[in-house]
């Protein structure tokens, strides 16, 4: 061994410590000692478990770059640069069979004889896989981002991959110019830094140290006559023998290994998961920060907590569209639409339901099948989801609220095999390729060519309770959408929470305001009006449409979102005769002013106002009604109630990941919710789910919980009360500050409409800044009054600034929730000395 | 105990004399001219040069502890006017602390001495720099912070102290030019005046030594380290000198010029200002960097190491800046 050549001098430019870089002689199968480069991050003990990290072509050690830099000293990193790449030796042309002989030879040297965790990335993960199908005992898990071992079924291999190994092109696109080593860090992605591209050329500056690049697509697989193809094809085969942990990591943005390869790969598997990182592209794993995904998939295993089910008893065993045709007084209406003046009577929903199914059964849609429902809220939504449900297809719903773009990225991201819709709709669908590979289903065609009179007549197997049964998108306040996944037992203990916690009864009638309630109307029994209104935008309902629909079905509750009712409020000009005849208001999706309650009070004077705490992972959680908001009065947040039955809330304690601590009255801390109503958890988002769902004893029982991400406390009353949002948490150097009880205390000052605490600074010093909308609607510095009067309305708390905003911004589908991290990092710069 | 405080001829180290007097320590201070306090009989007072060792090590005979804050500021003079005093001053007085005994030395250094130009947020002090060219000051300073804190010897305690921007009555270096400049329509802050800056005020800063001097023996966690003093409480640069403006009468309309413009004509200026005028130009460098960039501090290492906390908030500083300038009228 000796100390590698000048280059190493350029290594600490690109974040690389010079002392990880060495050259080792590795005696190989082939008869020769092949001189290896090999960047080598020790770990703080002797003895720890060994990360092997393999490149692809046609890049290097560098790419792990990051995850050398990042990975916790808890684990040894080994990133060598294959043969003939980087700056290991160049040999005479290297097949795929001798390139997973290397990592054995490897691996040899380097003395390393416990199992190891492979990250590979790209090629370097067909090497991966063949070396786990070889030596499975040597192998403890693998980490694999983008990257491949088979064409997917229906595909052809990435197009960019075939244009640069076609007969020469190779030689002129990948040796004899830079021109594929310099396209590939400028695929689409987050992006490299001017380092990182300059890192990536480094040992690829001439044209016979490009050659190992040359020969590396000149052995990929593109037909069958290929050398290599037997080798790779017989790997492909045996990965269903695998048992060792997998999880993909993958950039959803490449164009060579796009997710169709994931999904590929994640059929091969047998203990697998996927984690799809948004934004980032072909090298992800230098685009984004890989280590804590790494770390928690190694960590995962070692601390892999007894998985307990949900206690049998809880669950009722029935589905939601099983009710359908044991409705009572059949004659009645089930659901009327108020903006397409159209309604069914019972009997024809039913009759709709099964024809639907039958006719998504028909055009192919199986069970586990995901079906895109692109309707509107209507009779024909409603009627397709319960038809999905009822053949075990999976529904993808997406809010309309989210927008085009996002409504986009969440179809294409749930994969769907088949889209159903209007001609509209499917036109967009497959023109924006949302779903490029799915089946189209015309709402207005054939779909409805097979009648069926009741949904027991359905020929379609039905499927099980602990099948998905939906993936639901909605907008979170800030960041892209995430596919939340429910089975059909937990929608249908949803369907009893609601009607447990609101005394639903079947002389009861719905009208909703707020699409995702409308579907359960059905499964509750009871009649459902949809009102006129624009769905995309809920501040367009009107006093007028909603009584209107109150109207149509005798309504004896609304069910609405925040921002509808403010402009009900609004917009109540006239007598609003049959709002009066409600006798439960619920409102729920965003916290709900108690002002707009009270109004809306006014507006219905019979009826309970009541608001839930909740999200779309899980809802309802608490539950309380604005009699008892008055009782209540103010506090330190926004007072949600108590929990409703069923369903457990705590506030963690100081060490929130494994532990038993709960935090006592009045102590604030991130809110965990369980209860069997409880989502299963998140669609390709693997590490989200393992954050968001530990597993802890509680009281002596070990259960799954649900991180909401909101802190907050519990009051000597037993009171809920929300404080703001975990990542919105202000870290000072005295102790940490929730935003919401000072934006409260700002709010009520009569020159502010509405007010964000931020923090600037790194965690453990930050100041607190406010930042408040006021009638003036100006930009800049508050003025001395305005500043003085908002420090005296926080006091004691210590505030650095006071600045005016024109407009916070706020979440696109409530109009209220403030995306405080955008504010804060506005303010950072603003504070710091940016112009404005 | 008796403690040598030297440069008591300024607001800061005057001040720190006072109060160690008044708390019934005995105190030698040193200066070049007649002391900004009142004595009693427990001080004597030493009138001499930093960079006069004899008379250094005459003072500090019989002293338990020295504070040490006499040094030559501002842009004006030569590297060798600048080394003389900071770096050759701050040598006698070690050897001093050496030739008799002296147990304990608090050294008053400066931010600048690590300042890099780019904003600090939040930040513990850094290690000082060498090898600027552009300021005498600063290289000056840093080169003998170095020296303090790499002094290794048996039964003998260092700690260094950076006080940030240090305001009260009668503070002429930010105070006064503030004031003086908007009384004549000519206050001037480079970038946007929006960069946060924690400052400090006078008595704040005086407590902070005192708590240093009293939490230095050899092995305390403070010793051998460095501190940054600050209220804790940044606020922008606007909201300063209009709060300063607002106390002192005088009306806050400043003008801005770019940053970038700020630094270029700093420069310029710092090299022909001196060779015309003998008084201190109207902008810096420095000065630009300072007003243009957020610079505060992480207050916990001095809180917690020198038990020290702030008791003055800037409100109640501004109040009584306002008090000083109603009574002058």
């Amino acid at each position: 061994m000796r100390k590698s050549g000048s280059h190493v001098a350029d290594f600490a430019a690109f974040g690389l410590s010079p002392t990880w870089s060495r050259n080792i002689d590795v005696p190989s199968h082939d008869g020769e000692i092949h001189r290896w480069h090999v960047l080598d991050r020790p770990a703080r003990k002797h003895g720890a478990p060994v990360v092997l990290c393999l490149h692809g072509n046609p890049t290097w050690s560098f790419v792990w770059s990051r995850l050398l830099q990042e990975l916790s000293s808890d684990f040894r990193v080994i990133a060598p640069d294959l043969l003939s790449m980087g700056f290991s030796d160049r040999v005479s042309t290297r097949v795929y069979s001798d390139r997973v002989g290397d990592v054995a030879d490897l691996l040899q040297a380097l003395g390393v004889d416990l199992p190891v965790w492979i990250v590979a990335q790209d090629w370097g993960g067909a090497i991966a896989m063949g070396f786990a199908v070889q030596h499975p005992n040597r192998v403890a898990g693998m980490v694999l981002s983008n990257t491949g071992i088979a064409v997917p079924d229906g595909r052809r291999a990435p197009w960019l991959i075939r244009a640069a190994a076609a007969t020469g092109i190779n030689a002129l696109v990948t040796r004899y110019t830079s021109l594929f080593m310099r396209g590939t860090p400028l695929l689409p992605g987050k992006g490299l830094t001017k380092e990182q591209k300059k890192a990536l050329i480094l040992p690829y500056r001439s044209s016979s140290a490009r050659k190992g690049v040359s020969d590396f697509v000149a052995d990929v697989p593109l037909t069958n006559k290929h050398s290599s193809a037997a080798d790779i094809a017989d790997v492909a085969a045996k990965l269903g023998s695998l048992t060792c942990p997998v999880r993909l990591l993958w950039g959803v943005r490449d164009p060579v290994f796009n997710d169709d390869f994931a999904h590929d790969l994640m059929r091969r598997f047998n203990n697998v998961a996927l984690h799809c990182i948004k934004d980032a592209g072909h090298l992800a794993i230098l685009e984004s920060s890989i280590a804590p995904l790494v770390e928690t998939a190694i960590r995962e295993i070692e601390s892999a907590p007894e998985y307990v089910p949900v206690k049998e008893s809880e669950i009722a065993p029935e589905t939601l569209w099983s009710q359908i045709d044991t409705w009572e007084s059949a004659s009645d209406i089930a659901i009327c639409d108020a903006a397409n003046k159209k309604s069914v009577t019972r009997p024809e929903f039913a009759e709709r339901v099964a024809t639907f199914a039958e006719g998504l059964h028909v055009h192919g849609a199986r069970r586990g099948d995901r079906v895109a429902v692109l309707i509107p809220p209507s009779i024909d939504l409603i009627a397709v989801v319960y038809a999905c449900w009822r053949i075990g297809a999976v529904a993808v719903i997406a809010d309309r609220g989210l927008g085009l773009r996002q409504l986009g990225k969440a179809v294409r991201s749930a994969r769907v095999q088949h889209v159903i819709g209007s001609r509209r709709a499917i036109y967009a669908a497959r023109v924006l390729r949302w779903a490029p590979t799915a089946l189209m289903i015309n709402l207005s065609g054939s779909v409805t060519a097979h009648q069926v009179r009741c949904v027991g007549q359905v020929g379609a197997p039905e499927p099980e309770a602990d099948d998905p049964a939906a993936v639901l998108f909605t907008s979170g306040a800030t960041g892209p959408a995430k596919g939340v996944c429910y089975t059909h037992r937990q929608l249908y203990a949803q369907r009893d929470a609601l009607q447990r916690t609101y005394n639903i009864s079947t002389t009861d009638r719905l009208v909703a305001a707020f699409a995702p309630f409308a579907l359960y109307g059905p499964a509750l029994g009871i009649a459902t009006g949809l009102a006129d209104m624009d769905v995309t935008s809920p501040s367009t309902l009107t006093a007028r449409a909603l009584d209107d629909a109150c109207g149509l079905v005798g309504a004896t509750m609304v069910f609405a979102s925040p921002a509808a009712l403010s402009n009900v409020v609004r917009t109540a000009t006239a007598p609003l005769p049959h709002l009066a005849n409600v006798r439960l208001m619920m409102s729920a999706g965003a916290p709900v002013p108690v002002k707009t309650l009270e109004e809306i009070a006014i507006l219905c004077p019979g009826a309970q106002i009541h608001t839930p705490y909740g999200m779309t992972e899980i809802l309802p959680v608490t539950d309380v009604c604005l009699n008892e908001l008055t009782k209540i009065g103010f506090g330190r947040g926004v007072c949600v109630g108590h929990p409703v039955v069923g369903c457990q809330v705590v506030i963690a304690g100081t060490d929130n990941n494994d532990s038993k601590t709960l935090a006592p009255v009045g102590v604030t801390g991130e809110v965990l919710v369980s209860s069997p109503w409880m989502s299963s958890g998140y669609d390709s988002l693997w590490h989200t789910q393992y954050l968001a769902r530990p597993t802890m004893c509680v009281d002596g029982t070990t259960q799954i919980w649900h991180r909401t991400g909101d802190v907050g406390h519990y009051d000597i009353d037993g009171n809920l009360w929300i404080e703001g949002r975990v990542v919105h948490l202000i870290h000072t150097d005295t102790g940490t500050v929730t935003p919401v009880p000072l934006e409260i205390a700002v709010e009520a000052l009569p020159a502010v409409l509405r007010a964000a605490a931020v923090g600037v600074g790194a965690h453990g010093t930050q100041q607190v800044v406010i930042v408040v909308e006021t009638a003036n609607h100006s930009d800049g510095p508050a003025d001395a009054e305005l500043t003085a009067s908002v420090r005296a309305a926080v006091s004691p708390q210590a505030v650095a600034a006071v600045w005016l905003s024109k407009k916070l911004p706020v979440d696109i589908r409530h109009n209220s929730k403030i995306d405080r991290t955008a504010v804060g990092v506005y303010m950072s710069e603003i504070l710091a000395g940016a112009k404005r | 105990m008796k403690v040598l405080v030297t440069g008591a001829g300024s607001l800061l180290m005057g001040s720190i004399a006072s109060s160690l007097l008044h708390r019934g320590d005995d105190v030698v201070s040193l200066q070049r001219n007649a002391p900004t306090f009142d004595g009693n009989s427990h001080a004597q007072h030493v009138l001499a040069d930093i960079r006069d060792s004899e008379s250094v090590a005459l003072a500090a005979r019989g002293c338990d502890a020295i504070i040490h804050g006499a040094a030559r500021v501002g842009v004006l003079g030569n590297w060798n006017d600048f080394k003389s005093v900071n770096v050759d001053g701050t040598a006698n007085v070690l050897a001093a602390t050496k030739m008799h005994d002296v147990s304990r030395l608090v050294y008053v250094s400066t931010p600048s001495v690590a300042h890099s130009g780019h904003s600090i947020i939040g930040d513990v002090a850094q290690a000082a720099v060498t090898g600027r060219k552009h300021s005498h000051y600063a290289e000056s300073k840093a080169i003998a912070e170095q020296m303090v804190l790499g002094s290794d010897r048996n039964r003998f305690a260092v700690v260094a102290t950076r006080p940030h921007l240090v305001w009260g009555p009668g503070d002429r270096q930010l105070v006064g030019r503030v004031v003086e400049r908007a009384a004549r329509g000519r206050l001037t802050i480079a970038g946007t005046g929006d960069a946060l800056v924690d400052t400090t005020y006078i008595d704040n800063a005086i407590s902070a030594h005192i708590a240093a001097l009293d939490a230095l023996h050899s092995g305390a966690r403070c010793d051998g380290q460095v501190y940054v003093i600050a209220n804790g409480e940044p606020r922008t640069v606007n909201e300063l000198m209009r709060s300063i403006c607002t106390a002192a009468g005088v009306a806050f309309e400043p003008r801005y010029i770019g940053l970038a413009l700020a630094l270029r004509m700093g420069s310029m200026i710092e090299r022909v200002w001196p060779k015309v005028r003998a008084t201190e130009p109207p902008i810096t460098r420095f000065v630009a960097q300072q007003l243009g960039t957020a610079h505060w501090f992480d207050p916990r290492p001095a809180r917690q190491h020198l038990e020290w906390v702030p008791e003055v908030s800037l409100d109640e500083g501004f109040i009584r800046l306002a008090q000083w300038y109603a009574l002058r009228l």
